[in-house]
Parts: structure tokens; C-alpha cells; sequence
């Protein structure tokens, strides 16, 4: 019986394969009075040794695919599912109390769970208590001979369907067998939807209850161009779907001709598309889809991905690597941006009841300036070897440029006493905030470039979380009051001959894109998957009549209207 | 007769994540009962749980012991892996 329901688009492509539930199983259990404490014994060792087994496929799996760094939590797992200490608390709790496996694993790890977080002045322990929980759901699986769902362990070609994804369940997807990625909830901003689009896997995200609608084995349709979800299709339907995905297919292929050509509208004028990314890891996507600049380099996830605050030379290594890549085009590295909804495990930012509108990126720079020193001095250093641009994100006012100029020219000063070799860096900031973007005209006086961030820009303008359903309409990129702030941020930056990019979801956005070369911005950074579609649109697209639309578009009234005069004139 | 050793934590994570899991996996190639005492409290070192569970940070002082037909060659060889790994001197 075929079902259909709607989702957001989240990642182009249309997938279409069985489905595999990555929803937790009922591992509830009774506790029970045992009478052979041997017996029950042996279960506890056959259950740590075919846990420990699970483990090492995962962890081989992720060694492969992520690198043996992001490998490591796995060596975790297996060292705590090998703890003498922890088994013999197992064993003994059974023949001292007569009580069953399942409920000596459960009385024992809970103990040491309530340790770990009770330690709460050290995240890292608690994250630790996490690492706990998911070795028992795995002890516990083999006991009740329940099987765990494992995107590790697939393999056969499947529709993934969660309620959310975490960073670690998309650490071990394999795009080999991973089709498609259809959850219960996210935007098109959710971690998933950003890997999903980084691995080019169809995916369609919020739909609020696909985990309720599909059964595991039951085949899925999901189309990540339209959010449309089908469910145990018929024939008609699979055939006009397998067309679909094969349109969609070939269109890429014509794509992928446009990848060593230049970015050029229809009446001959050169616009730069760049790509965004949170780690060299990214650089093959950026290469493969023929990017012509980093536009936005995420380091956040340096620190977040790390234990430890990066050390320089930790930081150095991975901005050389990609600025070496990319091979004298221009990398723009924005500096950390931790804070908002990015929280370190090893270094506890203090509690805020606007975390938003709190102590996060420049502001956290400035104020420990050593952190934000090591991080400078790392990019000074990288700066030799290729063409790096450095932002400040989260610049509110000119004194907070200002001061974080001066901290650069200080540790600049410093290297070059020092004869360290530094390339030519641009300095620039993004415009998110709105206060920045009203006074673009002073601020350009001082930057050399813009990069203009829209998501935040938008939510802070329209004052809505884009994440939270109730307000989520209200995050319109395309209403008038967001254009004429774009609209005054590039006229600011052209009239001091100042370069001005965007680095925003819009950037790659079919419907933002002709309006933006209409107001004439210079850059366009992307998610890399993205950047080939766009240089296709602009081949069609006249900059002369772009900017009639986008006259009209900033004297429109509505989301909607600007959408329809966009539609009218792209045709 | 037991052995033991004293060391000076300088790491700055002090004894937590990968320095843990080496210290473990060092001590877990012996046969000998291998002891972390912190503060007055004794642990496992082939124990995961029971070394992370002590907590011990940048600047703490702990005594290691070693007891069984091994005894040796494992202090010599925590020893060693604490400071190839720079955790302490």
C-alpha cells in the first residue's frame, strides 16, 4: 500500500532503495533470581566478546572512511568493554545478589555512568558517561540477542531513515551503500542535511514522522530535489521515479562539463564561485566540483573535533594543506566562531540565556586574546603558501575591528622580526549582524573585503530561529528588508572598490542567485556540490536584466513577490 | 617485592582520553597487579573506568606500583610510556 508524505529538501538527487531504521530497539528486560551463577556468568564474557567484535568492524569502518583520529572513540569502546574492573563488578554483582546478566550489566554500568556525570566541572568525563551508555545498549543487544541497528554494519543499498542523525552516525555512513537519508527532524541547515549535501546523498529531513510511516526492508522513494517522500511505491510510480533519477543524473553530467570554465553570465561578466568547507577533508569535493576559491573556511570544527584547544602547529598544518590545495586561489579562513549552538567538550563556555545573542566568536577572540593569537599566528604562517584571506565573524562594531586588526598586526610585527616568510592577506569581515550591514559604508573604509553570512544575517534581522518550528516562517531570505541590507553591504564595498562575497546558504540559493549578480557580488561561496549548478544558471542569465529584477525585487513588499518576479524573469 | 614509582603529571589534560587508553594498554601487557594511587585512593591501571574515574589533572603527583613475576619491565615500561607521551616527569 503505497504512502506519500513531504519532508525539506535537504540534498539534491533522488534515491530509491529499501529502507534501514536507525531507531533504537526496546532493550527493556525483567530482573530476574538466578540459580547458576556460572552460567549466567559465561553470558556476561559471550556478550562483552561479541560486543567487542561489533566494535572493531565500527572501528575499522571509521578508520577508513574518517581517518584513524576519529577513530579513536572507538578504542575507547573497546578498552571499557575489556575492563577487568568493570566485568568483575559484573560477575560478582551476579553471584552476590543471584541475579540475572542483563540486570548485574545494568546495576554496574549505571554506577559508573552516575560517576561520570556527576564530575561536572569536566565535560570530558561526562561526554564520557555518553561513551557508556552506547557500550551497555551494545552488551545489553547481544544478552536480550536483540540486533542494534548500525550504520557501520550495512551492506546492501539502503534508505536510511532516523529521527535525527548525530555527528557520530554520519562518521560511519558509507556512500557506497547509503542511497539516501530520509529523517523525522532537522532543516536544511541540520548537521545531517550538511553532510548528507557534503556526501552528496539524496536526503530529505523534517518530515516528523517518517520513522512512524516506514518499515524497515519496505521500499523508499526520496526525492531531495522536492522533499517529496514515497513509500512502498507501485510500478507507475518506481518507473516514473528510476526516469527521474536518471534525468537528474544526466543533468549533473552536463554539469560536470562546466567544471574548468570560467563562472560567466550570459552577457560576458566574471563572477567568482567558491566553496565552503569545515576541513581539508572537504578540498576533494571543492577540487572535484571545479570551486574557484575557498569562500568560507569553517576552523570551529578544528576545535571541535580536537580534545584539546589546537596548537598552533596543529592549526598551521591543516590551513597550509588547504591553501597548498588550492593552489593560489584565494581561501578565505574565518576565524573560530564557537559559541551560539558550537560548544567545545574540553573548554565549558559559561551559561547564557541567549547564547545567540552571547559570548561567541570575535567576541570570545577578544577577550582571550592568547587563544586567538595562536590561531593568527597560524594563519600568518600558512599564509606563505598560497593565497589566504583571514575574517573576523560576528563583527558587531568598527572598535571590534579594529582590535582585532591591531592584535594581527601585533603578532604579524612579531613573525616578521622573526624572518618567518608571510604571504600577501586580505583582511576582511563578515557582515552577519545587522548593525554592521547598516554601517557597511564606514566599515568598508577600513576592511578589504566583505563576506556576507546570511543565515545568521537573516535570523538576526527577522529576530526568528530558523530550528524552531513555531517561528521558521519567518526566516525569509528573500523579503526586501533582507535584500536592501545585502543590497546596501555591496553598494558600501564597490564605492571604496572593495571586494564582497557571500558565504551564506543563499549564495547557492536558484532563486537568490539572479538577484545577487543583478546587485552585482563578487563572490558566491557554496556548499561544493552546489557551485556547478550555479555556473550552469549564470551561463543563462543576462547581468543587464538581473539588475532590472533585482531593482524590483528590493521595491517588492513580500517573500512571495520577490520569489514570483525572480520565477517571471528567469523563465 | 613490589615496585613503585612516583610521578609528576605535567600533561595539560592531566590523565584523560588517548594519554589514559596508552597508560591501560601499557599496563595491560603484563601478568603483574599494576597500581595508580592519586590522593590516597588505589586503582586499577587496567582499568579504563577505574583510571578515569581518579580524575587526575595537570599538576597532580601519583605513585605507581607493580607486583607480580613482571613487576620490572612493567614500571619500566609505564615509565616510558608516560614519557614518550610527555605526561609526566
Amino acid at each position: 500500500m503505497s504512502n506519500n508524505f513531504k519532508g525539506i529538501a535537504a540534498s539534491n538527487g533522488i534515491a530509491i532503495a529499501k529502507a534501514y531504521l536507525l531507531v533504537d530497539p526496546d532493550l527493556s528486560f525483567n530482573k530476574t533470581t538466578i540459580t547458576d551463577v556460572t552460567a549466567e556468568q559465561v553470558r556476561v564474557d559471550d556478550a562483552l566478546k561479541a560486543a567487542s567484535a561489533d566494535v572493531e568492524i565500527i572501528k575499522s569502518r571509521a578508520e577508513k572512511n574518517l581517518g584513524a583520529d576519529e577513530a579513536q572513540v572507538f578504542e575507547a569502546h573497546l578498552m571499557v568493554l575489556s575492563d577487568p574492573e568493570m566485568s568483575g563488578a559484573i560477575k560478582q554483582k551476579i553471584a552476590d545478589d543471584k541475579v540475572n546478566a542483563e540486570q548485574a550489566v545494568k546495576e554496574v554500568t549505571d554506577m559508573y555512568i552516575g560517576m561520570f556525570e556527576a564530575m561536572t566541572d569536566n565535560a570530558y568525563m561526562q561526554e564520557r558517561a555518553a561513551d557508556i551508555r552506547d557500550v551497555t545498549k551494545r552488551i545489553l543487544s547481544h544478552l536480550l540477542n536483540i540486533a542494534l541497528p548500525n550504520p557501520a554494519l550495512i551492506s546492501d543499498e539502503v534508505v536510511l531513515v532516523a529521527k535525527d542523525l548525530t555527528p557520530s552516525d554520519t562518521s560511519q555512513l558509507d556512500r557506497k551503500f547509503v542511497k539516501g537519508i530520509l529523517t523525522d527532524l532537522g532543516g536544511r541547515t541540520a548537521h545531517a542535511s550538511i553532510m548528507a549535501r557534503t556526501l552528496e546523498i539524496p536526503a530529505v529531513v523534517g518530515t516528523e514522522s517518517a520513522t512512524r510511516e516506514v518499515t524497515a526492508g519496505v521500499t523508499v522513494i526520496v526525492d531531495g530535489l522536492t522533499g517529496n517522500v514515497i513509500v512502498d511505491p507501485d510500478a507507475d510510480t518506481l518507473a516514473i521515479y528510476q526516469q527521474k533519477a536518471a534525468d537528474y543524473l544526466a543533468q549533473r553530467a552536463e554539469w560536470a562539463l562546466l567544471k574548468d570554465q570560467q563562472s560567466v553570465s550570459a552577457d560576458g561578466k566574471n563572477f567568482v564561485l567558491g566553496a565552503n568547507i569545515g576541513s581539508p577533508k572537504d578540498m576533494d569535493a571543492v577540487l572535484e566540483n571545479g570551486s574557484e576559491g575557498v569562500g568560507l573556511y569553517r576552523t570551529e570544527f578544528l576545535y571541535m573535533e580536537s580534545d584539546h584547544l589546537p596548537t598552533e602547529d596543529e592549526q598551521f598544518e591543516a590551513y597550509k594543506a588547504v591553501v597548498e590545495k588550492m593552489a593560489g586561489k584565494p581561501v578565505t579562513v574565518r576565524t573560530m566562531d564557537i559559541g551560539g549552538d558550537k560548544n567545545l567538550s574540553y573548554w565549558k563556555l559559561p551559561e547564557e540565556e541567549n547564547p545567540f545573542l552571547g559570548y561567541r566568536a570575535i567576541r570570545i577572540s577578544l577577550d582571550q586574546t592568547e587563544i586567538f593569537r595562536t590561531q593568527l599566528r597560524a594563519l600568518l604562517r600558512a599564509s606563505a603558501y598560497g593565497n589566504l584571506w583571514i575574517m573576523f565573524p560576528m563583527i558587531a562594531t568598527l572598535a571590534e575591528f579594529r582590535a582585532a586588526k591591531s592584535i594581527y598586526l601585533e603578532e604579524r610585527a612579531k613573525l616578521e622580526k622573526a624572518d618567518v616568510k608571510i604571504g600577501d592577506i586580505k583582511l576582511g569581515i563578515m557582515i552577519e549582524i545587522p548593525a554592521a550591514a547598516v554601517l557597511a559604508d564606514k566599515f568598508a573604509k577600513e576592511v578589504d573585503f566583505f563576506s556576507i553570512g546570511t543565515n545568521d544575517l537573516i535570523g538576526y534581522t527577522m529576530a526568528a530561529d530558523r530550528g524552531n518550528d513555531k517561528v521558521a516562517y519567518l526566516y525569509q531570505p528573500y523579503n526586501p528588508s533582507i535584500l536592501r541590507l545585502i543590497n546596501t553591504v555591496i553598494s558600501a564595498a564597490h564605492n571604496e572598490g572593495k571586494f564582497v562575497a557571500m558565504c551564506g546558504e543563499m549564495a547557492g540559493d536558484p532563486i537568490a542567485v539572479p538577484i545577487l549578480m543583478g546587485m552585482g557580488l563578487d563572490e558566491f561561496s557554496m556548499s561544493a556540490p552546489s557551485v556547478l549548478q550555479t555556473r550552469s544558471l549564470m551561463k543563462k542569465l543576462s547581468t543587464a536584466d538581473m539588475k532590472l529584477l533585482s531593482e524590483k525585487a528590493l521595491d517588492a513588499e513580500t517573500n512571495e513577490e520577490v520569489i514570483a518576479l525572480v520565477e517571471a524573469a528567469t523563465k | 617485592m613490589a615496585q613503585s614509582k612516583d610521578f609528576h603529571i605535567i600533561a595539560e589534560t592531566g590523565i584523560h582520553a588517548r594519554p589514559a587508553t596508552l597508560l591501560v594498554q601499557a599496563a595491560s601487557k603484563f601478568t603483574s597487579d599494576v597500581t595508580l594511587s592519586y590522593q590516597g585512593k588505589d586503582v586499577n591501571l587496567k582499568s579504563i573506568m577505574g583510571v578515569m574515574s581518579l580524575g587526575v589533572g595537570q599538576g597532580a603527583d601519583v605513585t605507581i606500583k607493580t607486583d607480580g613475576e613482571d613487576e620490572e619491565a612493567a614500571i619500566k615500561a609505564i615509565a616510558e610510556a608516560m614519557e614518550t607521551e610527555g605526561l609526566a616527569e
